[in-house]
C-alpha cells in the first residue's frame, strides 16, 4: 500500500523503472485507455449542462461529468509520468488526434435523448466499477491509489445510472421503448470492454493491470439484475463494433474534439 | 531560535497546522480544512520552506485550487518565505476524516453530515441510511437525488418540515 502518491512533480514513476522499454509503452498507452475513458465521456456528460430534462439532472449529469474529468486527470498526469517524456496532462489531453486516442467506442457516441445518456453511463459504469475494483489491488502503488479513489466516485454513478434505468424500463410505455432502444443501440460497443490487447499481457502477468475478460463475469451478473429490475430485455450480441484501444475510433471522437482541444489548438499554452 | 518578530514564520509542523486551522473550505466556509480531513500533514525545514500535503475530497472538486491558494496565502502572510503544497492521493479522503466538531458545524449550517462509517461502497441495491433533517432534525426525510449542489453531496428533502437539504454522501 502506498503512503502517498503525489502528483505534483516532474520525477517518472517509480513503477516505470522495472519495465522494458515495449512493455513501458504498453503501460503507457493502458493508462491512457483508462485516462480518455473519463475524459471523453466526462466531456459527453459536461454537453448535458444547461440541457437537462430536470434541474436534478443537470446537476447530477454535470457532477458526474466533473468526477470523470478529475479521474482523467490523475490517469493522464500519470501516464506522462510513465511515459518519461515530459508530456503532462494538457499535453496529453490537448495535443493529441483522434487515432492517438485509446477509450472505448463507447464513451463518444452521442448522448441521444436521457435513455441513450443514462443507458450508456450504467454500462461503462458498471464496468468501471470491476476495473477499478480490480486495479486498487495493483502491483503499482500509484496506480492503485488512483483507482482506489476513482472506485467510490464510481459506485454513485453505477447506482444513479441504475436507479434511473430501472425507473426507466419500468415505467411508462414510452421511458420503456426508449430505453430498450438505447440499450440495443449501445450494446454493440460492449464487447470491447472485456477484450484484452496482445501487448497488454506481459503487464497483466506482473500484476500492474487486470485482464479485462476477467471483469465480464461480475460486470454481466449486475447488468443482468439491473434489466431484470427495468424489465428490460437483454440485447442479442451481434456485430460487436471494436478498435478504440488501437485507435480505430468512429466520426463522433473528431468532432468532440474540435470542441474540446480547438482553444489549446489555435492558442498554443493559453492559460487563464 | 528566532526572536519574536511582527511577523513570526512558523518553525514547527504543529505552527503551521495551528495556522492553518484559519483556512476554511471555500464552499463550505463553516468547515476548516482540518475538520475535512483534507490536510494530511506539515513540515517546516531547516530553511524555512514549509510543505504542506493535502489529499482531494473528490478527484474533480473544483475547491481544491482555491483551498490550495488559501493555504498558501495564510502561510505566506505569517511570513513563510517557501510554501508547497503537495497533492496525495493515497490514502483515499474519507468522510471518517471530518472531525466530530465538524459534524456539528455542518449540521448547524444546514447540511446533513455524512451518516456512519464509510466502509461499505455504495451499492447498487443497498439501503439509503437515514439522514436526520438539519433543520427540524426529523428522520423523516427523503433523497431526491444521488446528487446535490455538489459531488460530494446528495439531494434530500424533510418530509417533517418540508424544507429541501444538502446531505454530505459517506464515502
Amino acid at each position: 500500500m502506498a503512503e502517498t502518491l503525489t502528483m505534483t512533480g516532474e520525477e517518472t514513476a517509480p513503477a516505470a523503472a522495472g519495465l522494458s522499454a515495449a512493455d513501458r509503452t504498453a503501460y503507457v498507452d493502458y493508462l491512457l485507455h483508462l485516462g480518455d475513458a473519463g475524459l471523453i465521456l466526462g466531456h459527453r456528460l459536461s454537453e448535458w449542462c444547461g440541457h437537462g430534462p430536470i434541474l436534478e439532472e443537470d446537476i447530477a449529469l454535470t457532477n458526474i461529468a466533473l468526477d470523470l474529468i478529475g479521474q482523467a486527470r490523475m490517469l493522464l498526469t500519470y501516464a506522462g509520468r510513465v511515459e518519461g517524456a515530459g508530456r503532462d496532462e494538457d499535453a496529453l489531453a490537448y495535443r493529441r488526434d483522434v487515432t492517438d486516442f485509446r477509450n472505448p467506442l463507447i464513451c463518444e457516441q452521442p448522448n441521444g435523448d436521457f435513455a441513450m445518456t443514462v443507458a450508456r453511463q450504467f454500462l461503462v459504469s458498471a464496468w468501471a466499477y470491476e476495473l477499478f475494483s480490480a486495479l486498487e489491488r495493483s502491483a503499482d502503488p500509484d496506480l492503485a491509489g488512483i483507482a482506489a479513489k476513482s472506485l467510490k466516485e464510481v459506485s454513485y454513478h453505477r447506482r444513479h445510472a441504475g436507479e434511473w434505468l430501472i425507473r426507466l424500463g419500468d415505467g411508462t410505455d414510452e421511458s420503456k421503448r426508449r430505453a430498450q432502444d438505447a440499450l440495443d443501440d449501445l450494446w454493440i460497443f460492449t464487447d470491447e470492454l472485456f477484450e484484452p490487447e496482445d501487448a497488454d499481457r506481459p503487464l497483466i502477468d506482473a500484476g500492474l493491470v487486470v485482464d479485462p475478460a476477467t471483469l465480464r463475469a461480475p460486470w454481466e451478473a449486475m447488468v443482468d439484475r439491473v434489466l431484470g429490475e427495468a424489465t428490460l430485455d437483454k440485447p442479442e450480441a451481434e456485430y460487436p463494433r471494436r478498435g478504440g484501444r488501437r485507435g480505430a475510433h468512429s466520426e463522433y471522437l473528431g468532432y468532440i474534439l474540435a470542441d474540446l482541444q480547438f482553444l489549446q489548438r489555435a492558442y498554443p499554452d493559453a492559460r487563464w | 531560535m528566532v526572536s519574536a518578530t511582527q511577523a513570526s514564520p512558523p518553525q514547527d509542523r504543529e505552527a503551521v497546522l495551528t495556522l492553518l486551522e484559519e483556512v476554511t473550505d471555500p464552499e463550505i466556509p463553516v468547515l476548516t480544512l482540518g475538520d475535512l480531513g483534507v490536510i494530511r500533514d506539515a513540515a517546516v525545514d531547516p530553511e524555512g520552506a514549509v510543505t504542506v500535503t493535502i489529499t482531494p475530497t473528490y478527484s474533480g472538486c473544483p475547491a481544491m485550487t482555491t483551498m490550495e491558494i488559501d493555504i498558501r496565502d495564510r502561510l505566506m502572510r505569517a511570513g513563510a518565505r517557501a510554501v508547497t503544497v503537495k497533492t496525495v492521493l493515497s490514502p483515499a479522503w474519507t468522510t471518517d476524516w471530518m472531525t466530530p466538531s465538524g459534524r456539528e458545524k455542518l449540521e448547524a449550517y444546514g447540511i446533513a453530515p455524512p451518516v456512519g462509517k464509510a466502509g461499505g461502497r455504495a451499492s447498487l441495491f443497498g439501503e439509503d441510511p437515514t439522514v436526520r433533517c438539519p433543520q427540524c432534525k426529523s428522520e423523516e426525510t427523503q433523497k431526491v437525488s444521488e446528487f446535490g449542489s455538489t459531488a460530494c453531496k446528495a439531494h434530500y428533502r424533510c418530509k417533517s418540515c418540508g424544507e429541501p437539504f444538502d446531505y454530505f454522501k459517506c464515502i
